[in-house]
């Protein structure tokens, strides 16, 4: 992937020199500047000694990392590794059993998923969670829906404040399905289409309420090449552009290698590595949990 | 003929004509695109404004009289604005086509030379680079969509905006430059150069004077009477001579709008909503749009079905006549009336015809079931015969004089005539000035008199006046037994089925004729789904038995029709073989405007038509393929060769008169 050009002017015939790479280049005190040219800044989020019981069972087991603003966070493992469960605690859709969340530097407190919501963290699912029978623009929408203030009379009204917000919402919708390039089918109800589209559609409803990190649960899951790359360019884009901080599960190794900064791998509820993609890619465990071990 | 020395009312160039809109009729729309789910306007002052910013940002950049700037994208305003700017500035704008791939891009701009290039996104933006060590003189590039570009040098690539702004701020510096440049533009300068996309060997840039876009744009609108109130759909590639010509040429010479779709994808859309008023589109869009009106038709009630069958069948029998104004009686205007009620008018609508006055299709023949479909639902639908070496009009269908086996009449100020062998030679104020750096096309093309070869074979009807066109000049031969071989002529009745794409027929100095055949993987597809027929991929759909049948009965029907030709009974197709890829641009195998090219197919494909003529039924084959992004691989098929019944021709040898 030829994402990233940076460096000097016409030399030696050549006027773009191409760089690429997502290694750091320049550190200061509280942040960091990549190859390509990302400004990669202090955590945002922290996970500190998570673990999730569900009865007997331990989905996540004393797990802490943390997330630092405007990077792109990958958690990988083999299935029922705890990643979606993860991504569950992140979302405030389970309250971990054990641990504590910050985020922006304070504790986060037991939460219903919208009060999350509201604090700026959106999240696409695993399996499509879209309202099919409304069109894309409608679901796009609903994106905005934290961002919607006036009371129920004003909007039933449709009078001041109401209208207001619903073209600046509007807008907002419009920009980012400009950006995934969804236009075509803005009024197409969800149903019709094909599921390629319908994780974009899902993508395009989170970016929608604007979020200051944005999980993405499998985003390239059941898709062909070509929509995987596209996908790809949308992440990458959208990181690039809105400057939003992206933590992602995939199973696609290359993908995750190819995108994220850093990558928490979980094995069996537990973390077994942490780290940039080389790093990771080179530790034992991991290699070991991917690609099984003979236990004697 | 008369050429205007001086130009009409002094009105010499392109950018001297958006003066005159800007100052004569400011408020009028001049541009509109569909932004943000939202229909965005620009009028005449506010495009004059936009351009004159872009032009003076171009002076600062440093953009030199007589340099070439590459255009690049799809159709949007900026893009349009930027060749007018560039004309502003002396220089010449050589819009390209944005699907070309990276090589095709590279030849291009090394043959004139571009210093600077303006580009839609960042896929353009990745071209250019890619090819950035086979351009010696290139220099800077403007980019429209930041998307992507946050991170790339920027020390010679900008944003369009930004250039625009630089432009305002020094418009004290720079101002008097640009008034000295326009000062000097005169209707003997360039004014666009366009790429021919070329059947055989490398594209020639095709050079266009002021006078020849000018004076095409004055006779063309005269002709068809267009008006400052028309609208016109900008979709066609910017890079085709058409394109400049009706939104360029005619909309700054008349002022009407140019409104541009959200992107290609929603063309359909957006054509619906806009309703132009005047129309262009190939064959294959009419084709297309009236195999989705079919193919819904199919899935409709049996209520409707029926309704919509009577109803076009009254259509076919007096539609025609009642758009060219011929006498039909009472009962027969009013169920047509009747039917525009309940059908026409609804299926033009929903098409995005309702408004259009001056419909035109071009490049290709166009079936006559197709051409009569759309003429007897209302549409004014005509035919034109033009080339790029024309500056687009060279005949025209003049209201109520269309047919669909004639290209028309010859347009005002072009004079026709054929050669002893029945190639068509024109002269007119459009004829081009030169092919770039390449005299000798040049001379080979246009003779010392102003003559232009136009490559086809055609003959003027008699009674009529009408020019028709028969094929290819280099394409038409002899069969072995010297009868006359015109493949365009059976492929273009092959494809005047909905379930037939493409088909290459091949016969010169042969014995019969044999055909390659595309089929229509949106018809075809759409019949299998009805039929429970599941498919993985078009090469499995085209093996089908039941496909390989169908089109069997097309090429059988064919040959029937061309039998009652005795002049081309010659041609009908002997044998034939469902190809198992779609011919395509990327390829090498069409044109970037999807014309075949011959030569590569026969060399590409040469074991095939050896299958087709030794007698086998089946053929091994691999095939190298482009995909998308540039990557090769090969697919390997066997297909099945089939014979096609012919009807028996007596008089064969003696027909090639």
């Amino acid at each position: 992937m030829s994402h990233c050009v940076v460096g000097g002017g016409a030399s030696g015939g050549r006027i773009w020199n191409e760089k690429k790479g997502r290694a750091r280049v320049k550190d200061t005190a509280d942040s960091y500047v990549t190859a390509d040219g990302r400004t990669i800044g202090g955590v945002v989020m922290e996970m500190k000694n998570i673990t999730l019981r569900f009865g007997g069972v331990v989905a996540i087991q004393d797990i802490s990392f943390d997330i630092r603003e405007g990077e792109i966070r990958a958690i990988i493992g083999p299935n029922g590794a705890g990643k979606s469960s993860m991504l569950n605690v992140i979302s405030g859709f389970y309250t971990p059993s054990e641990g504590e969340v910050w985020y922006k530097g304070t504790r986060r407190p037991q939460m219903k998923p919208y009060e999350v919501a509201r604090q700026g963290i959106a999240r696409t699912f695993q399996n499509i969670a879209l309202f099919e029978g409304m069109s894309v623009l409608d679901n796009v929408m609903c994106g905005r829906l934290t961002h919607m203030k006036p009371s129920i009379l004003s909007q039933m009204l449709w009078k001041g404040k109401a209208e207001h917000e619903e073209v600046a919402n509007r807008e907002m919708a419009e920009r980012v399905i400009d950006f995934l390039e969804i236009q075509h089918i803005r009024k197409t109800p969800v149903a019709r289409l094909p599921y390629g589209l319908k994780k974009r559609v899902e993508l395009a409803r989170a970016l929608a309420a604007e979020p200051t990190i944005l999980l993405l649960d499998e985003p390239m899951a059941g898709m062909n090449v070509e929509e995987k790359e596209d996908m790809s360019r949308f992440i990458l884009d959208v990181n690039d552009e809105f400057g939003t901080t992206i933590a992602l599960i995939e199973h696609d190794m290359g993908v995750v290698m190819d995108l994220s900064d850093r990558v928490v791998v979980m094995d069996y509820g537990k973390k077994i590595g942490d780290g940039p993609p080389d790093e990771v890619r080179n530790n034992q465990d991991v290699i070991d949990a991917y690609l099984g071990v003979a236990h004697d | 003929m008369s050429q205007t020395q001086a130009g009409v009312g002094g009105l010499l160039s392109v950018p001297a004509l958006l003066h005159r809109n800007a100052s004569e009729f400011g408020q009028a729309p001049a541009y509109r695109e569909k932004e943000f789910g939202i229909w965005q306007t620009w009028n005449w002052s506010q495009t004059e404004e936009e351009i004159e910013a872009l032009a003076l940002g171009f002076l600062k950049l440093g953009v030199k009289e007589g340099d070439f700037i590459a255009i690049i994208g799809r159709n949007r305003p900026y893009l349009y604005w930027s060749m007018v700017a560039a004309q502003m500035v002396g220089a010449v704008p050589v819009p390209l086509y944005q699907d070309s791939v990276a090589e095709e891009m590279a030849y291009v701009m090394d043959h004139c030379g571009a210093r600077f290039a303006v580009v839609g996104d960042q896929e353009q933006v990745d071209k250019i680079i890619e090819i950035q060590d086979q351009l010696t003189q290139f220099e800077h590039m403007i980019y429209l969509d930041p998307r992507g570009l946050r991170k790339y040098d920027h020390t010679h690539l900008h944003a369009y905006r930004s250039v625009q702004e630089e432009g305002r701020e020094n418009r004290a510096t720079f101002e008097a430059d640009l008034r000295a440049r326009e000062g000097k533009l005169d209707y003997d300068s360039r004014c666009v150069m366009l790429y021919t996309s070329g059947t055989t060997g490398k594209p020639k840039g095709v050079v266009l004077s002021n006078r020849n876009v000018i004076e095409s744009a004055r006779a063309s609108v005269e002709f068809d009477s267009l008006v400052r109130s028309d609208d016109v759909l900008a979709y066609l590639p910017m890079a085709w001579v058409g394109d400049f010509i009706f939104s360029v040429g005619q909309s700054y010479w008349t002022g009407f709008c140019v409104n541009c779709p959200e992107n290609a994808e929603t063309m359909m859309q957006d054509l619906r909503e806009i309703g132009p008023t005047y129309f262009f589109a190939p064959p294959r869009v009419f084709e297309n749009l009236l195999t989705t009106v079919m193919i819904r038709m199919e899935d409709a009630s049996k209520f409707k079905k029926r309704l919509f069958d009577r109803c076009m069948a009254h259509a076919r029998k007096v539609g025609p006549a009642i758009l060219d104004g011929k006498p039909v009686s009472g009962m027969d205007r009013f169920k047509y009336w009747l039917g525009d009620l309940l059908i026409y008018g609804p299926l033009k609508n929903t098409m995005g015809f309702s408004r259009v006055r001056i419909g035109y299709t071009a490049g290709e023949a166009i079936g006559p079931e197709i051409f009569d479909f759309y003429r007897s639902l209302g549409i004014n639908l005509k035919q034109l015969y033009g080339q790029t070496e024309a500056t687009v009009f060279i005949t025209a269908q003049p209201d109520g004089e269309v047919r669909s086996d004639t290209v028309g009449v010859p347009c005002p100020g072009v004079e026709l005539k054929m050669d002893e062998k029945g190639e068509v030679y024109y002269r007119s104020p459009g004829v081009f000035v030169e092919y770039y750096k390449n005299a000798e096309s040049t001379a080979g093309t246009k003779d010392a008199e102003g003559w232009v070869a136009t490559g086809d074979a055609g003959f003027i009807e008699e009674d009529t006046g009408h020019l028709r066109i028969i094929d290819r000049a280099k394409d038409v031969g002899k069969m072995a037994d010297g009868s006359l071989f015109a493949p365009k002529y059976v492929e273009n009745k092959l494809k005047f089925f909905p379930n037939i794409l493409e088909a290459v027929v091949f016969g010169n100095g042969r014995e019969e004729c044999t055909a390659f055949i595309n089929i229509d993987l949106s018809a075809v597809g759409n019949w299998a789904e009805r039929n429970n027929i599941g498919y993985g991929s078009y090469q499995e759909l085209a093996r089908h038995p039941q496909v390989m049948d169908t089109i069997q009965g097309h090429v059988e029907e064919v040959n029937r029709s061309v039998a009652e030709d005795p002049m081309l009974a010659g041609c009908q197709v002997h044998r034939f073989v469902v190809l198992h890829k779609e011919l395509d641009a990327d390829d090498g195998e069409l044109t970037r405007t999807r014309k075949v090219r011959r030569r590569v197919i026969e060399e590409k494909f040469a074991d095939i038509i050896a299958a087709l003529y030794d007698g086998s039924e089946k053929v091994s084959t691999e095939t190298e393929v482009t995909y998308e992004d540039g990557r090769k691989g090969a697919i390997r098929a066997t297909l099945e060769i089939r014979d096609a019944a012919v009807v028996p021709v007596k008089t064969r040898s003696m027909a090639a008169e």
